[in-house]
Order: C-alpha cells, then sequence, then structure tokens
C-alpha cells in the first residue's frame, strides 16, 4: 500500500546503481529502501515512517531521490 | 506492586507488629489442621488482590474444625472482582473492643507521604472522612527528615484517641510509617487495627503496595516473600483491552505506545506519558467527561505503532471520539504521532476530522504536524491553549 503522507522517488538510472541502493538501504533508518538485485526497490509498508532526515538525498547524486509530502500537495 | 495480604503481614511480622496466630492455607485438610493448631474460633479469608472480599462471601467464621473444612470448600471457587483465591489465610478470631483505620500513602500535592489516622476503623475510610471528619486525622510527614513517634502519636491524638490506647497506638503507627518508607511503599494500610478486649492491640487486616520501579531494590525481599520476578501484582487481572495495548506496544522498539488502562467512557484517550497524561486524565474528568481508557505514548514511537494504538482505542465499545494530548514534548515528533492517528482513524472506517475531538501536541515538528493536520481537516492547538482547555473542547464535543 502506498503511503499515505509521503512517497519517496528515485531516478531510474540512480535506482539501478547496485551501489547506491547499497547506500541508501543502509543509510535509512525507517527500512523504506530495500537493495534488490535489480537495484533499488521501496517498501511501501514503510513510507509514512518517513522521518524525513534527507540522509536519502545526501547518499545518492543530485535530484536522484525525491521524498514527497503528499500532504502538501 | 500489590501484596496479598498474608505477605504483608509477613512483612509486618519481620517488624513485629502485633499480630494474631495465623496459617496460610492450600486444601480443606490444612484449614482442618489449621483450626487445632490455633485453637478456637478462627476466620478464614480468601487471598486475592482485590477488595470487596467481605461482600463476595469470600471471608467466614468457623467454630469448629468441620467448619474450617467447609468453608476452605466454598471460599476458594469465589471470584472477587475477577479474581480467583491465591489461597485461604485461617487466622484467630479475636474478641475485639474498637477497630481504628491506619494508613499511609503518597500525597501528590503536597508532595509527602500522608497518614491517615481514625478511631473508626473497619468500614469505608472516606465515609467516615464525610460523616465523622472529627474522627479522621490527616498528617504529613517528611520522607527525608528523620522519622519522630512524636509524629505517629500527633496523628493519633488528632483523632480523639487519648490514654493507654494512645501509647500503645503510637509505636505501631510509628512502625507503619518506617515501613513505608523503608520498602518504597505507596500504601501501607492496617483496616481494621483492634483493640481487643483485654487492651492490647492486634492487626486483623493490613495491605501494602510497593512502587513497582523499586522491585529491584527489594529483590532479596521479594524473592523471601515469595513474589517472583513475573508477577505484575496489578489490583485486578489485565482486560483483553489492555493485553491487545501491550501487544500493540511490543510490535517494535521505538518508543511507547499501547499502555492502556480501561475504563468504561466515551472519549478515547491517546495521551503522553507521566505527568501531563494524568493531568490531562484529571482534566477530562473536571469537565465531566468519561474517559474509555488511559495511555502512554510517547519517546517518538513508529507510526504504525501509534495508527495501531489509535485503531484499538476506536475498536472499544461506546468510544465516540478521540482526544490526542501532550504537555509539551521534546522527545516525541509530533508529526509523526498525527500520522499515527490519523492513519488509525482511516484504517477504523472513520473520519479523522469527526473522529479526533482535539489534537493538542505541542513540540518538536509541530510545524509539519499542524501541516498534516489541516489537510485532514482536524481542530488542533499549540501550546497557547492549556491542557485543561484543550481537554475541555474535547469533552464539549461530546456532550
Ligand atoms: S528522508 Fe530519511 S527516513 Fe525518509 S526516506 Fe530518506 S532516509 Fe528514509
Amino acid at each position: 500500500m502506498p503511503g499515505l503522507f509521503i512517497d519517496v522517488k528515485v531516478d531510474p538510472e540512480v535506482a539501478k546503481d547496485a551501489g547506491i541502493a547499497a547506500k541508501l538501504e543502509e543509510v535509512c533508518p525507517v527500512g523504506i529502501f530495500v537493495a534488490a538485485a535489480s537495484g533499488v526497490e521501496i517498501d511501501e509498508q514503510n513510507l509514512d515512517e518517513c522521518v524525513l532526515c534527507d540522509l536519502c538525498i545526501e547518499a545518492a547524486p543530485k535530484n536522484g531521490v525525491r521524498v514527497i509530502k503528499l500532504y502538501e500537495s | 506492586m500489590r501484596f496479598y495480604e498474608y505477605e504483608s503481614k509477613a512483612l509486618f511480622r519481620r517488624h513485629r507488629l502485633p499480630l494474631g496466630p495465623g496459617q496460610r492455607v492450600n486444601s480443606a485438610a490444612e484449614a482442618r489442621q489449621a483450626f487445632g493448631e490455633i485453637g478456637g474460633p478462627v476466620v478464614l479469608k480468601s487471598q486475592v488482590l482485590s477488595g470487596g472480599r467481605m461482600k463476595a462471601g469470600a471471608v467466614k467464621f468457623a467454630e469448629s474444625a468441620d467448619e474450617a473444612a467447609e468453608h476452605f470448600q466454598s471460599i476458594m471457587p469465589i471470584v472477587v472482582q475477577g479474581e480467583s483465591a491465591r489461597s485461604v489465610l485461617v487466622e484467630r478470631k479475636s474478641a475485639v473492643a474498637q477497630e481504628y483505620f491506619v494508613a499511609i500513602t503518597w500525597d501528590g500535592r503536597a508532595k509527602k507521604p500522608v497518614l491517615v489516622f481514625s478511631d473508626m476503623g473497619g468500614i469505608d475510610i472516606e465515609e467516615v472522612a464525610e460523616t465523622h471528619p472529627e474522627h479522621v486525622s490527616k498528617t504529613h510527614f517528611s520522607s527525608i527528615l528523620p522519622l519522630s513517634p512524636r509524629i505517629a502519636k500527633e496523628a493519633v491524638g488528632a483523632a480523639g484517641v487519648t490514654g493507654a490506647a494512645l501509647n500503645r497506638l503510637t509505636p505501631i503507627v510509628f512502625e507503619l510509617m518506617k515501613i513505608f518508607l523503608a520498602y518504597d511503599l505507596t500504601l501501607a494500610e492496617i483496616n481494621p487495627l483492634a483493640r481487643l478486649e483485654d487492651g492490647s492491640f492486634v492487626v486483623l487486616d493490613g495491605h501494602v503496595d510497593m512502587e513497582a520501579e523499586a522491585r529491584g531494590n527489594h529483590k532479596k525481599l521479594l524473592e523471601e516473600l515469595g513474589i517472583g520476578e513475573d508477577e505484575t501484582r496489578q489490583a485486578r487481572p489485565p482486560t483483553d483491552f489492555e493485553l491487545a495495548g501491550a501487544r500493540v506496544n511490543a510490535v517494535d522498539h521505538r518508543g511507547v505506545a499501547g499502555n492502556v488502562v480501561e475504563f468504561d467512557g466515551n472519549l478515547g484517550l491517546v495521551i503522553g506519558a507521566g505527568g501531563g497524561s494524568l493531568t490531562l486524565f484529571d482534566a477530562v474528568r473536571q469537565h465531566g467527561g468519561r474517559p474509555a481508557n488511559y495511555c502512554e505514548i510517547g519517546g517518538n514511537p513508529s507510526v504504525k505503532k501509534a495508527e495501531a494504538l489509535t485503531q484499538l482505542i476506536l475498536s472499544k465499545p461506546g468510544v465516540e471520539k478521540l482526544a490526542v494530548m501532550m504537555n509539551v514534548v521534546s522527545n516525541t515528533r509530533v508529526d509523526i504521532v498525527a500520522r499515527g492517528v490519523i492513519k488509525g482513524c482511516i484504517a477504523a472506517g472513520r473520519d479523522p476530522a469527526e473522529t479526533i475531538a482535539i489534537f493538542r501536541i505541542p513540540g518538536s515538528w509541530e510545524d509539519e504536524g499542524f501541516k498534516i493536520l489541516r489537510k485532514y481537516g482536524v481542530e488542533y492547538c499549540d501550546r497557547s491553549v492549556s491542557m485543561h482547555d484543550a481537554a475541555g473542547r474535547a469533552v464539549a464535543k461530546i456532550s
């Protein structure tokens, strides 16, 4: 189920990068990123747990990850 | 943590409080034998943690060994306020001339222990305080300064007791004060404390409650009294609702959300732990509200836990609305709790705007939290609205 409050978008090119996938999985404190064989996957169950720490944004190349607050739209 | 009567008395016995002969028994044969060893008429009392034993028929007098055995059989199956008997205490029946009441507990407002004494024991002390206030004394004492028997004597004397009774009661009351402080108790009560026809005194019934957090300081005593580490000793067994709350809290390690106590009202409470939540609970009642529960939420629980707690409270029959309130928080994110309670409402099939009567959690990330609440049309307020007024707003939406 998608998040009610938070969505996370990963640029398709960035998503394919196994190194970044591993990094994202490591930095996110609430388990939103999963480093799968095909690259980054999002665990939708955890989206609303996002603590808006921006660690994923810092771990990815510029604009590679976007954290969207659905309640602002 | 409440002690059974037999455990309270074992503690009293260590401190040489006057107790008559008695034995705890677990079978009719033991009850019969106890009668013989005590010699003479006895009283048999169900060992439960709750009150109301007499009304439930779980206290009986026996004039013979056969009668003691019979009474054991009839008392054991009696459930007192939802609680089964652990065993039966057999004690000598005393020839009572007068009954007294003595209890020590904490006065949260005064931040000191308070000693309550009355020469009208054996009956409901609150009733005595209303109908015969001159027979009840209330005396605060310091938990830091050295204790003095003078305090006990003044308390007993203030209830109108004089002469030999005053002199004999004073050391008993003084000892109870010492016990209260020495074992980190939240209650030490003797009721009735009886003066027998020969002028001596005896503890007929007594109860103590120990501060649960202090268990670690009294491991040896608890072990000697046979109180296991896994015994929570609440005044009543937890309800299904309370057990479900504990399961919610155990889902993950983040924060607390789920320690609930069930009440029978219609306003569900999602309130922070500690003094703030007690203040909020009281405020709801002062405004004429009827809380459906007490609860603890804080320390940054996950959204999932806050959601599950909300769903649990809303699943309780009769809950019309929720009040989500805390004191100013620094260790709990307002936006995370807001997400959790809104998700909980939606998962329960309820409209958050209609269901959440008030959201008053000021503190970290409150601007983000307020954005979420605005989006879902939930009424919220910041610290400029007192906890008392916020509770009033919630109650007003129900009644
Ligand atoms: S902002 Fe933090 S919590 Fe949210 S997805 Fe990124 S790393 Fe995870």
